[in-house]
């Protein structure tokens, strides 16, 4: 099994290696095209801001890579962003990989949404053995609206879609790396899907 | 529902904790790394490792606790405690840390709150503020609260929200180490007048002043560190009373 984190410049990544290492997984850091291809799975990271995220992406042709990718891929919290239409943040056009926009939390709760809180609405594999309303570690300002590519759902605000699904790719909004057992499952269960999802 | 959190503090020195930790069937009570899984199973929801001797000279060794402790905990953390520059940020970031915490650092130079909310995000820049109430008026003290400042606390609160903190961690002078209870009006209060999450640290003795700081001080997070250390509050139980009490947390 060859896992590959993209490596683009963006975020904490040492932690999801770190996850993947205690399920016993090395994970490969790369940027390279070609290691990214021909890996098995792939994941796509990403802490900070969109656009400076996005214009990092351009500049390594990763942008142009992602959508074509055939593997199963996850994006993690911005990276799940950016596999999005657009976002709010920096007006930023994503990948258009899933069909749903970006949107900022208002004013009426505290931003960013801090801590942990449930997923609820779970409708994939990559879910298999997490019960509904399992908590899960999330820090983010900006939520994808609840739409049909949704499998699972979180309420802050309003319920917002706290992971995605379209063909090979899935995004998660939570740091499964940080969200202890339970979130450990959810990246194990990623490994164990079908090349050919 | 977003949940309230529970975050123990830990007292670095050296790479070592150094606050007395009681725990039972502990092989090395010293070692944040076994200190930090243990609270991680026991269900805190977040931890703090606060470095008291940071030097140029062990930062190093610090680095290199933050690498093993993102190694073997699947929670989230924070370190704070020396930190003033983007470089050693982008460092311990690096090396797996969750989030900074800077606290007199931000006060010399409040520009480094922009600059690290600009580079990392804010989600990652913690802004710990230690005050003092006199006479009815809370002031900013730096260095671990031994040096005072006309620095209105609530002033300098809005300040660094309108830099790009993402979180605020208070402490109370008046009621650290007093295990009286958070203080909690002023906790309210910055929960009021800001819209980016709190931490309330100082004060922690019993089960009911941490849900007294979720509900009159509107605290999103408390940490403690001797009440938890020694054992005295199990999180468990202590998670367990506040779910009894309709606060909201994770079991």
């Amino acid at each position: 099994m060859k896992l590959v984190i993209i490596d683009y410049g963006a975020g904490n990544i040492k932690s999801i290696q770190f996850a993947f290492k205690r399920l016993g997984v090395n994970a490969v850091l790369s940027n390279n095209i070609d290691e990214i291809k021909t890996a098995d799975k792939v994941i796509f990271p990403g802490v900070g801001e969109a656009s400076s995220a996005m214009k990092m992406l351009q500049e390594s042709g990763l942008d142009k890579v992602i959508p074509t990718l055939k593997q199963p891929v996850l994006g993690i919290c911005l990276g799940m962003q950016l596999m999005c239409n657009s976002s709010e943040e920096g007006n930023t056009k994503g990948l258009g990989i899933f069909d749903v926009d970006i949107k900022k939390f208002s004013n009426a709760v505290k931003v960013p949404q801090m801590g942990w809180n449930v997923i609820y609405n779970l409708k994939s594999d990559l879910f298999k053995g997490i019960e509904e309303k399992e908590f899960m570690y999330l820090v983010h300002s900006f939520y994808a609206e609840n739409c049909a590519e949704a499998i699972a759902t979180t309420d802050y605000e309003i319920e917002y879609a706290s992971a995605l699904k379209k063909d090979n790719f899935y995004g998660v909004q939570f740091h499964p790396e940080k969200s202890g057992v339970e979130g450990a499952k959810i990246l194990k269960n990623f490994l164990e899907l079908n090349t050919n999802n | 529902m977003l949940t309230k959190r529970i975050v123990p503090c830990l007292d670095i020195k050296n790479g070592r904790t150094v606050k007395g930790v009681n725990f039972v069937n502990l092989i090395d009570a010293g070692d944040p790394v076994v200190l930090a899984k243990q609270y991680a199973d026991l269900g805190a929801d977040e931890l703090v490792f606060l470095d008291i001797a940071a030097t140029l000279e062990n930062r190093g060794t610090t680095l290199d606790m933050v690498l093993k402790v993102a190694e073997q905990v699947n929670i989230p953390f924070t370190v704070g405690g020396g930190i003033s520059s983007v470089e050693h940020v982008d460092k311990l970031l690096k090396c797996g840390a969750d989030k900074v915490s800077i606290n007199s650092s931000a006060v010399k130079r409040p520009d480094l709150v922009n600059e690290l909310a600009e580079k990392f995000g804010s989600q990652c820049v913690v802004v710990a503020i230690d005050a003092k109430q006199i006479e009815g008026e809370w002031f900013v003290h730096l260095a671990g609260g031994t040096i005072p400042t006309e620095i209105k606390l609530f002033d300098w609160a809005k300040e660094v929200e309108e830099r790009g903190a993402g979180e605020i961690l208070f402490t109370s002078m008046n009621h650290d180490g007093t295990k009286g209870g958070f203080a909690n009006e002023a906790l309210a209060h910055l929960s009021e007048i800001l819209n980016i999450p709190i931490i309330a640290s100082g004060g922690a003795g019993t089960i009911q002043h941490f849900a007294d700081t979720f509900t009159k001080g509107k605290s999103d997070a408390a940490l403690a560190a001797s009440v938890f250390h020694f054992g005295e509050i199990p999180i468990k139980e202590l998670k367990e009373e506040l779910k009894k009490q309709n606060i909201p947390v994770r079991l």
